[in-house]
């Protein structure tokens, strides 16, 4: 979380809203651990990120869902047969982002 | 001053904190106590060691259990999901909760102002770690030989560790590197009683055997040099002392607070055969 510090602050100084996802479980293989941090301020800058880049795209469409409608969900993204064509990611593991607006 | 405010200073100041987040609630008719009130998904509680702490996931037990774990983590510097009961009973899982570590930076104390000092100084910033050169020469322990470290300090080992030694954690690094009795002997004595929890020393096997010696004589029991990895590194083949400190880091990297079992790890201390493969440097089967 303290590499994207500095962008939320800058949002929020400038009066933006800004949502923070973060990876809070990984099954199997990941490619990155829990607490790595994603933040995407209301107009769609982003800042961080949760994994190798596979899922990136799909947790900015998240936050911003989050942020339009106010409410924190927790989200997974992997490779399972009945999500075969989902957003997943190459390394065949599971994880799990929780998104939530930055409104504590 | 908002729970964000707080994670925020205590991160740019590198004090230790930890934040709770629940991100996961079953529905309530799974509850033990499905009466009880709901439970917000993104309600969070931070924990700072010596401070109250602030924010709540929505029951006073559920708190207490999750503060307490949250210490914890901060001891492990692990983030993880954890379940609990809905009043924080153990062995249920009605709510999620995402604990998240901010513990400030490792620390690595090298004894010994020497080349292999440098190169290990520089693998380990990359790896993040707060680095001390420590030597007891003021012409050698100097920030102009040692640059990449965060401090260099003048003293002989165990003086410095009766300073520092207290706050020695499962996180940190104790390497000594001086192979020289005079030195590694001490540092080594006043090191096994902390906490630390990589202590290596670096030697070749004669030089080991002859310290190893030396530490019993110095009243050091068996059972506390299970703790001491000497010599120290993974078996690479490292020979140059950047090669060397990979060996180092890696071998730490191996041993770390839960991350496989110790018989796994290819460590020089637990084979025989010469520490340098390519048949120079170090003479006989030693």
């Amino acid at each position: 979380m303290k590499e994207v510090l500095g962008d939320i602050e800058r949002w929020r100084s400038a009066g933006r809203r800004v949502a923070l996802a973060r990876v809070v479980g990984v099954e199997g293989s990941g490619p990155r651990d829990p607490g790595a941090t994603m933040a995407v301020s209301e107009d769609g800058e982003v800042a961080g990120s949760v994994s190798g880049g596979c899922v990136e795209g799909a947790v900015v469409t998240e936050a911003l869902d989050v942020l339009a409608r106010g409410e924190a969900k927790l989200c997974t993204f992997g490779y399972s047969d009945d999500e075969a064509f989902a957003v997943g990611l190459t390394c065949g593991g599971t994880i799990h982002v929780f998104v939530e607006p930055l409104d504590w | 001053m908002s729970l964000y405010e707080t994670v925020r200073d205590a991160l740019r100041a590198e004090d230790p904190v930890a934040m709770a987040t629940v991100v996961e609630v079953v529905p309530r008719e799974e509850w033990e106590f499905p009466d009880d009130p709901g439970v917000a998904l993104g309600a969070k509680l931070v924990v700072r060691p010596g401070h109250p702490r602030q924010g709540s996931l929505g029951h006073e037990g559920l708190d207490t259990v999750v503060a307490r774990d949250a210490l914890g983590a901060l001891e492990s510097g692990l983030s993880d999901t954890r379940h609990y009961g809905r009043r924080g009973q153990a062995r249920r899982r009605e709510v999620s909760v995402f604990v998240e570590a901010f513990a400030p930076p490792p620390q690595m104390v090298i004894f010994g102002a020497v080349d292999f000092t440098a190169a290990l100084a520089k693998v380990a910033k990359i790896l993040g770690y707060r680095v001390t050169v420590c030597d007891a020469r003021p012409v050698f322990a100097t920030p102009a030989r040692f640059p990449m470290a965060d401090e260099v300090v003048v003293d002989w080992p165990d003086r410095h560790l009766a300073k520092v030694g207290p706050d020695l954690g499962p996180r940190d690094a104790v390497c000594v590197l001086t192979h020289d009795p005079k030195f590694d002997v001490p540092a080594i004595v006043a090191a096994l009683p902390t906490r630390v929890g990589y202590l290596g020393a670096m030697g070749s096997r004669r030089t080991n055997a002859d310290r190893l010696a030396r530490l019993k004589e110095a009243g050091v029991d068996e059972a506390a040099l299970e703790r001491l990895m000497a010599p120290v590194g993974l078996d690479i083949g490292a020979r140059t002392p950047e090669e060397t400190a990979i060996s180092i880091c890696a071998e730490i990297i191996a041993l770390r607070v839960g991350s496989g079992s110790r018989s796994e790890v290819p460590s020089l201390r637990d084979r025989g055969g010469p520490i340098h493969r390519d048949g120079r440097g170090e003479p006989g089967p030693d």
